[in-house]
């Protein structure tokens, strides 16, 4: 395709929002900049569940199962005193990556409906198992006494601070899948989406590249539940239940699978529109469901695919 | 272990299971026919339970609350087949499972608006209250050896209804080529809403035989789902057979777990159990589909 001179509406609207998001703080209500602490980190969440679903073909139901274990990995260590970020954020990617090895290992030995179902169940077993964790607050989650420190080098504990610190975070996370999906793993990784017996037949040892895919999507949604634990402050199991990990592939669908961006428009305007509906009613979940059945049915391509027009969008 | 317990909890574990596949079997049965994968068979089952809390509470009689809770069951699962699923028979299940998310938020609220956020017990009919002695010096309640009565009669009436009757026939006939079953003349349209009615029927049923038991309140749908999934994995989407032979291994497996071993572990046992049947036999035990 040839380069495009001028900017598109697609460009326009990124650079918009993004601009958006450096100036939240700045209005100094701690309201908003809370809600959009909140909202980048479930941006996070979903572009690392974009990876598996938008790229690798695979709809994992159970994500949800590793931004929580990337919160419990938080709370455990603070409870035992451990608060440095330096050793309780990589403690939250690598014990999500370890799971997610495991229950990646057994999952993608299946394929289709049984991967939907079998994902779910992993998540909710591991609901379940920290449901009852009575040492861990089990049902009613746990408190976190304070966010994690950073050696002294910047207060987390500001609210402003570590609004920035999850946006820089969440940038990196973009720069840094978009690097992974125009390499050569993520051109596999797609090649097997379209065609996993054709690429078998190419040499690529398929299964262990949707493995990786998978513990580096779940290692991302663990880093972004240690964030999501220093935001909320409280970690309960509710974070791993699988109705959150069915609000996530809303999220993705709704934006714009394999799109990258996409998802991450979809946190933004899943979240928003739960604010503005639930102003309106307590009940404002009896006019999301129909919203996202009207979403599914009509607009497949999501917000980026309106955004893209016909083009360039999975 | 006493021998006697070991019994009593082999039972139990029955009870369970045969709730479990009263909810696979109308689950995979409309996976088989229709390839539709459903997340909101569950609410289905809530709406089974609430329904037939209120007809109870109105009418004073359980066996009535329950003939009449059934047929406007039914017709929400044919309302919901009409309205919304008959559009995504032929599109990816990822859309199925997204559009029947969102059914779940909705009954979930629905049922708030309703009937709001409290539980509701509902009392066993006088007939089934009480406890009956079933071995010399064993007790066991009345109310759990009905379900289990009512499940197996539930699963020889489907076997009868696949195997033997002509809506049977083209149960199995959409299920293996529906293109032909259609330019055979048969409505296939007609033939799907009666499935799923089927479905919501048996779902109902369990949800009006659990209210007894548990108690009756919002999410109780959610909860049940994430096992059925589980029966249905292990049994082999499609397959009642494999259905049945899940449900009650989960249902005794679930029950021994919580038994023997501390909560934490207990609620693992299920999903260990499936991880390793899937391990031996990624299609489940008895794949219905190639």
């Amino acid at each position: 395709m040839v380069k495009q001179k001028y900017p598109d509406l697609r460009q326009i609207v990124l650079l918009f929002v993004l601009a958006a998001f450096l100036t939240v703080p700045l209005f100094g209500e701690l309201f908003y900049t809370r809600l959009f602490t909140r909202i980048m980190i479930y941006a996070i969440v979903a572009l690392s569940l974009d990876l598996i679903l938008g790229y690798g073909g695979m709809v994992s139901f159970g994500h949800a199962a590793f931004f929580g274990f990337g919160a419990y990995t938080v709370g455990i260590l603070a409870q035992h005193g451990v608060e440095s970020a330096f050793l309780a954020w990589p403690a939250a990617i690598l014990g999500s990556a370890a799971i997610a090895a495991v229950i990646g290992a057994i999952s993608l030995r299946t394929s289709g409906v049984y991967f939907i179902m079998i994902t779910l169940a992993f998540a909710q077993m591991l609901y379940y198992f920290f449901f009852s964790l009575e040492v861990y607050g089990g049902s009613d989650g746990m408190p976190l006494a304070s966010r994690n420190t950073v050696a002294g080098l910047i207060d987390l504990g500001d609210h402003n601070s570590f609004y920035y610190l999850v946006l820089a975070f969440m940038l990196l996370t973009l720069f840094f899948s978009r690097r992974m999906v125009q390499s050569r793993f993520g051109m596999v990784i797609q090649g097997v989406r379209e065609n996993e017996r054709r690429m078998r037949s190419l040499g690529f040892a398929t299964f262990r590249y949707k493995l990786v895919c998978f513990v580096i999507a779940a290692a991302i949604a663990g880093f972004a539940g240690a964030l999501i634990a220093n935001q909320s402050l409280y970690i309960s199991p509710a974070f791993m239940h699988w109705t959150r990990s069915g609000d996530i592939l809303v999220m993705v669908i709704l934006g714009g699978m394999g799109s990258l961006f996409g998802p991450m428009l979809g946190a933004l305007f899943l979240l928003l529109t739960e604010e503005v509906l639930s102003g309106f009613t307590e009940h404002w979940m009896i006019l999301l469901g129909p919203l996202l059945i009207i979403i599914v049915v009509f607009a497949r391509r999501g917000v980026y695919g309106l955004l893209c027009g016909a083009k360039d969008v999975v | 272990m006493d021998p006697i317990l070991i019994f009593i909890q082999a039972l139990n574990g029955l009870q369970l299971g045969i709730m479990l596949f009263l909810m696979a079997a109308g689950l995979t049965l409309v996976f088989g026919v229709m390839n539709l994968i459903n997340l909101a068979h569950g609410s289905l089952y809530m709406m089974g339970a609430y329904l037939a809390a209120t007809l109870q509470q109105q009418t004073g009689s359980f066996l009535l609350a329950v003939l009449l809770a059934i047929p406007l069951t039914i017709l929400i699962g044919m309302l919901i087949e009409v309205i919304v699923l008959r559009s995504l028979y032929d599109r990816d299940h990822l859309d199925q499972v997204l559009a029947t998310f969102a059914l779940i938020l909705f009954f979930n609220e629905l049922v708030r608006i309703v009937w709001g956020p409290q539980a509701y017990f509902m009392a066993a009919p006088a007939l089934l209250s009480g406890s009956m002695q079933i071995l010399p010096g064993v007790s066991y309640p009345v109310l759990r050896i009905g379900i289990i009565a009512v499940g197996m009669a539930v699963a020889i009436f489907l076997y009868v209804l696949i195997a033997y009757t002509r809506l049977g026939m083209l149960i199995r006939a959409g299920a293996t080529n529906r293109e032909m079953v259609g330019a055979l003349g048969v409505n296939i349209r007609l033939l799907y809403t009666l499935v799923f009615g089927l479905g919501a029927a048996l779902a109902g049923l369990a949800g009006m035989m659990a209210g007894p038991i548990l108690s009756v309140e919002v999410g109780m749908g959610e909860s049940i789902i994430i096992l059925t999934f589980v029966v249905i994995v292990i049994g082999g989407i499609g397959s009642i057979r494999g259905a049945f032979i899940a449900s009650i291994a989960v249902g005794v497996a679930d029950t021994f777990g919580r038994v023997l071993l501390p909560p934490a572990l207990a609620s693992m046992v299920i999903y260990v159990l499936m991880a390793a049947v899937l391990y031996w036999r990624p299609q489940g035990l008895f794949p219905a589909h190639g």
